[in-house]
């Protein structure tokens, strides 16, 4: 969506140009504008840069958003230890507090950067680029964003990422989607943790949890996943070396196209 | 409670506007925010007299249009209003749907107070343009 072509002009919204105007005068005698901007403009610019700096490097950014307690961690723990040889990985965690995250990330052998938010439910474009400016982004194929665990605020945000991923453990419910669909029809894969809990659940089907997806209109694919058997993590892997060989595909032969500012090489 | 760092964000660019404009008062700010957006309209109006104190917005009456969700579908071609946690088609009941409206989060319009042009630029292109 922009600001300069009219695409953010919808049949729902389209009125308010049409009776309006670009300029009118009230009848009060005060000046008065009409705007039609999107709020979050300035993220936007900011996701939009931060964008530009992933494909000028050709790192794919994946935005991993669920619940808190989904296992997104645990995930990147076992994704981490598959793909270690294959990709060169770092991640970014965001959390309100602690950089409990950071550390298992880099336990399991990969560049970590906490970013504590404090009391801020979510990640926003400007704390991501000030964590990229702490990796050597010149060394790296792929990085994961871990998104302050909450199923509402961080899916207004746009971080530059190229996929957003979110998780649902089994523990939390197979309608979750439709009780929260802003953030589901953000996604562009869907999956579904801790399957080895599953037969303790009487009342979670996977099955469901699709159908949930769909009543969003949403196409997406759901996997099902347990990181701690490694149950399910083959279609999860195989989904991110095709994303990063798309990444690598569509970025060849990248210059850098905006003003050259400082990043950490280490 | 997004909804802070929304109302920051909304303040920032009503103050680039009004400076723009001149103004020395925002009046009265009008935002369209649809129930896809994923923010709340009466959060966002209890929040922003917090952070618009002291701002050239203090004061300013804040109204947020209400913005039904409507699908497109992609089957049948038809158009329709669906509910948040349904974008199925309401004609045909298919999902390839796309939303045209509904997922909006758009600064609308602004009314300011401007002091009169001085008389010491009478020739300023944007003197008064918009003001009766």
């Amino acid at each position: 969506m922009c600001d300069s072509c009219g695409c953010n002009l919808t049949t729902g919204n389209r009125h308010l140009v049409e009776t309006g105007g670009a300029l009118a005068v009230t009848a009060d005698g005060h000046g008065s504008i009409e705007v039609l901007q999107g709020l979050l403009e300035a993220n936007d610019r900011q996701a939009h840069h931060n964008r530009e700096h992933f494909d000028e490097y050709r790192v794919l950014a994946v935005n991993l958003m669920s619940s808190p307690g989904s296992g997104k961690t645990r995930l990147l723990e076992a994704t981490i230890q598959a793909l270690r040889e294959e990709f060169r990985i770092a991640v970014i965690e965001g959390d309100l507090e602690t950089e409990n995250d950071a550390e298992r990330i880099r336990r399991a052998g990969v560049q970590a950067v906490q970013i504590t938010t404090g009391t801020a439910c979510h990640l926003d474009a400007h704390l991501v680029h000030r964590a990229l400016h702490e990796l050597p982004l010149a060394g790296l194929d792929l990085l994961f964003i871990e998104n302050v665990g909450n199923l509402v605020c961080p899916a207004s945000f746009d971080l530059g990422q190229h996929h957003n991923v979110t998780l649902l453990s089994v523990t939390e419910g197979d309608d979750k989607p439709q009780k929260y669909p802003v953030i589901f029809r953000a996604s562009e894969l869907i999956l579904v943790t801790k399957m080895d809990l599953l037969p303790y659940l009487e009342d979670f089907e996977v099955e469901r949890v699709r159908r949930s997806v769909r009543a969003l209109a949403c196409e997406v694919e759901v996997l099902a996943l347990s990181a701690k058997t490694g149950e399910g993590m083959d279609p999860w892997l195989a989904w991110l070396r095709a994303a990063c060989q798309a990444q690598r595909a569509r970025t060849v032969g990248q210059k850098p196209s905006f003003q050259p500012h400082h990043h950490a090489e280490t | 409670m997004h909804e802070l760092a929304i109302c920051q964000a909304l303040l920032d660019q009503v103050r680039l506007l009004a400076n723009r404009e001149q103004a020395t008062q925002v009046t009265a700010i009008r935002l369209r925010i649809g129930p896809l957006s994923g923010v709340e309209a009466a959060l966002l109006i209890n929040a922003f007299p917090l952070v618009a104190a002291g701002t050239l917005a203090e004061g300013a009456e804040l109204t947020c249009d209400d913005a039904a969700v409507q699908v497109r579908c992609r089957d049948c071609r038809q158009e329709g209003e669906a509910s948040l946690s349904c974008l199925l088609c309401p004609h045909c009941g298919g999902f390839h749907t796309q939303v045209i409206a509904g997922d909006e989060l758009l600064l609308v319009s602004l009314e300011f107070e401007r002091t009169p042009a001085k008389s010491a630029h009478p020739s300023h292109p944007r003197s008064d343009a918009h003001v009766r």
